[in-house]
């Protein structure tokens, strides 16, 4: 199938990628060559098949509910962007 | 028979007083200097770091473990504390880890020295390093070949005698590809085997640590000192880890190896069909028996990896927002603009490829269609396995279809790159361990023998390669203008 230039700008919308308008098509044509690989998937009889989420049939191990010091907070701001006043900076979100 | 050059040797002739850390150091950072600038199998060189901690090691206030002195080149997607971890991207490219991710720390306290970080496919999204935001890896074999991908740089590097083992990870063949296309042995364990912590994250149900090395005892050693239970990795697996070195033994007479007939059809290029059935029939000579099994879904696992994976990646790959850490545009006017331009320019084509795949089998109304019918073929691959190790102890077959492809070759063409990883996906997607054995050669390109265990099966893994590696010598093969003077 063939994905159209609206639905390629919907799919960067949501994945929060800034597209360069002028390569929309370019996108369609790759993003649709690599879909059509999953068709295969449609022919394959898979009813009653347990959908399998993880390798492994584990169940989450639990940790005992404990508070712990949080040591890290100096060591991962100074790798931010921008922090001021020990937090962290993003352009003014409301008016 | 590489025992004598091989890690245990090194590390005992350090132990006996014959050669100090500092020395083995000097010697592998000699070797990167005079070679690396050829192959870009290095994304940092930690000079001063590895002096300091084979200085450590020598002045017996370092950790006195299994591996005390051994040199190590980390894949630059493990966390390594103070040193630039960037996977591969722009996006990390001023990203200094904080922290060092609990197989680095677990290597260090066993007295292995870093010697740096190595390149590798953004995000290790690529079956070529090619998608590097550091540029191509080149293999030693042939500079104008891929050393395959995503743990390029880590199989070049070894390959190429600049560090005794390396290590790498694992999402859809990205420790067994390059060790094949580099005539490398790597291994990629049972998911769950090694923690995932400060490893950064592409597809976290399939992502699994690994390594390499020049031969399966080496590895042994490495991965015996990598693998074990981690608190902070909620999928690690809480289990005893053999001594996998130790209990190499190099008999596997009776041992029942399974064929693949699906893994020996019409994509296999002759040369290497032709290097894989003698590398069976040694084993056979060994003592092992062959037999034939049906792994009757191994077609749909192209197909549903490249759904499964993508997904986990867009989700994954959310945490880039341009806020806490990572690439942030200049100026943004708003926080959606600060998210999508952060991003735009900080991941590449690749990336940015598989990031918008994954969104859109996430997506409403093709969630179904894709992404749960993708986890319903998971199943049926997975099944096949189970169905097949009730029969046979280990699975045998080639790791790729062909020998390395030129640089530049499939770059422009993603899906004829994702048709290379046909033979690998399928027990990655089933959690197994695999390895990838030196095998041969095509015109003068290396071979590799794919090896699969059942599910915690890695000592067994480990035994039959090693068996094969007492019997051949493809694992000791140098590439040439890489030979001399290799070991210390």
């Amino acid at each position: 199938m063939s994905l159209t230039d609206d639905q390629v700008r919907n799919v960067a919308r949501l994945a929060r990628l800034g597209l360069d308008d002028a390569r929309i098509a370019e996108h369609a044509g790759e993003l649709s060559n690599i879909i059509d690989v999953f068709e295969s998937l449609a022919q394959v009889d898979t009813d009653g098949v347990e959908p399998m989420a993880h390798p492994l049939d584990l169940t989450a191990r639990l940790r005992p509910d404990e508070a712990v010091p949080v040591t890290t907070r100096d060591a991962f701001q100074a790798i931010a962007p921008a922090v001021a006043d020990g937090v962290y900076l993003v352009p003014k979100v409301i008016e | 028979m590489t025992a004598e050059n091989g890690i245990r040797s090194l590390v005992a002739r350090r132990a006996a007083g014959e050669i100090s850390a500092a020395e083995i150091a000097a010697h592998y950072l000699e070797r990167i200097e005079r070679h690396d600038g050829d192959l870009n199998t290095l994304i940092s060189v930690c000079a001063e770091r590895a002096r300091a901690q084979a200085e450590a090691v020598d002045a017996g206030t370092a950790a006195d473990g299994p591996l005390a002195g051994l040199p190590l080149i980390h894949k630059d997607i493990f966390c390594t504390e103070g040193v630039k971890t960037s996977c591969g991207s722009r996006m990390l490219d001023n990203f200094i880890a904080p922290y060092d991710a609990t197989a680095v720390a677990r290597l260090a306290a066993a007295g292995a020295v870093t010697l740096g970080k190595a390149n590798m496919d953004e995000f290790a999204m690529g079956s070529s390093n090619e998608t590097s935001y550091y540029g191509p890896v080149r293999n030693p074999w042939n500079r104008d070949y891929v050393p395959g991908g995503s743990s390029g740089g880590s199989a070049a590097a070894v390959a190429a005698g600049l560090a005794p083992a390396a290590t790498g990870t694992d999402t859809g063949g990205s420790i067994r590809q390059p060790a094949a296309l580099c005539g490398v042995t790597g291994i990629k364990p049972t998911y769950g085997r090694v923690s995932r912590y400060g490893m950064i994250a592409f597809a976290s149900s399939l992502d699994q640590g690994g390594c390499f090395a020049r031969s399966a005892e080496d590895c042994a050693h490495v991965l015996g000192a990598m693998a074990g239970f981690d608190a902070r990795d909620s999928t690690c697996v809480e289990r005893d880890v053999p001594d996998y070195a130790a209990a190499l033994d190099g008999n596997i007479r009776g041992l029942r190896i399974g064929l693949p007939k699906q893994y020996f059809a019409d994509g296999l290029e002759a040369g290497s069909r032709a290097a894989i059935d003698k590398a069976i029939a040694e084993l056979e000579g060994l003592g092992a028996e062959p037999v034939e099994i049906e792994l009757p879904h191994t077609d749909l696992a192209v197909s549903t990896y490249y759904v499964i994976a993508p997904a986990e990646a867009s989700s994954n790959l959310a945490r880039y927002d341009g806020v806490r850490y990572g690439h942030r545009c200049a100026d943004p006017v708003d926080l959606d603009d600060l998210y999508s331009r952060s991003r735009a320019e900080g991941f590449g084509r690749e990336v940015q490829r598989r990031i918008m795949v994954g969104a859109y089998v996430l997506s409403a109304g093709y969630y179904d269609a894709y992404y749960v019918k993708a986890q319903q073929t998971r199943r049926l691959i997975a099944d096949d396995f189970t169905r097949a190790f009730a029969d046979v102890d280990l699975i045998a077959g080639p790791v790729t279809q062909a020998p390395a492809f030129r640089l530049g070759e499939k770059l422009d063409d993603p899906v004829s790159m994702y048709l290379n990883d046909v033979y690998t996906l399928p027990a990655s997607l089933a959690g197994l361990p695999g390895m990838s054995v030196p095998a041969g050669f095509v015109e003068g390109l290396p071979v590799g023998l794919q090896l699969l265990a059942p599910w915690f099966e890695e000592g067994r893994l480990l035994n039959a390669a090693h068996a094969f590696q007492q019997a051949t010598d493809w694992h000791t093969r140098r590439p040439p203008g890489y030979e001399s003077q290799e070991t210390p």
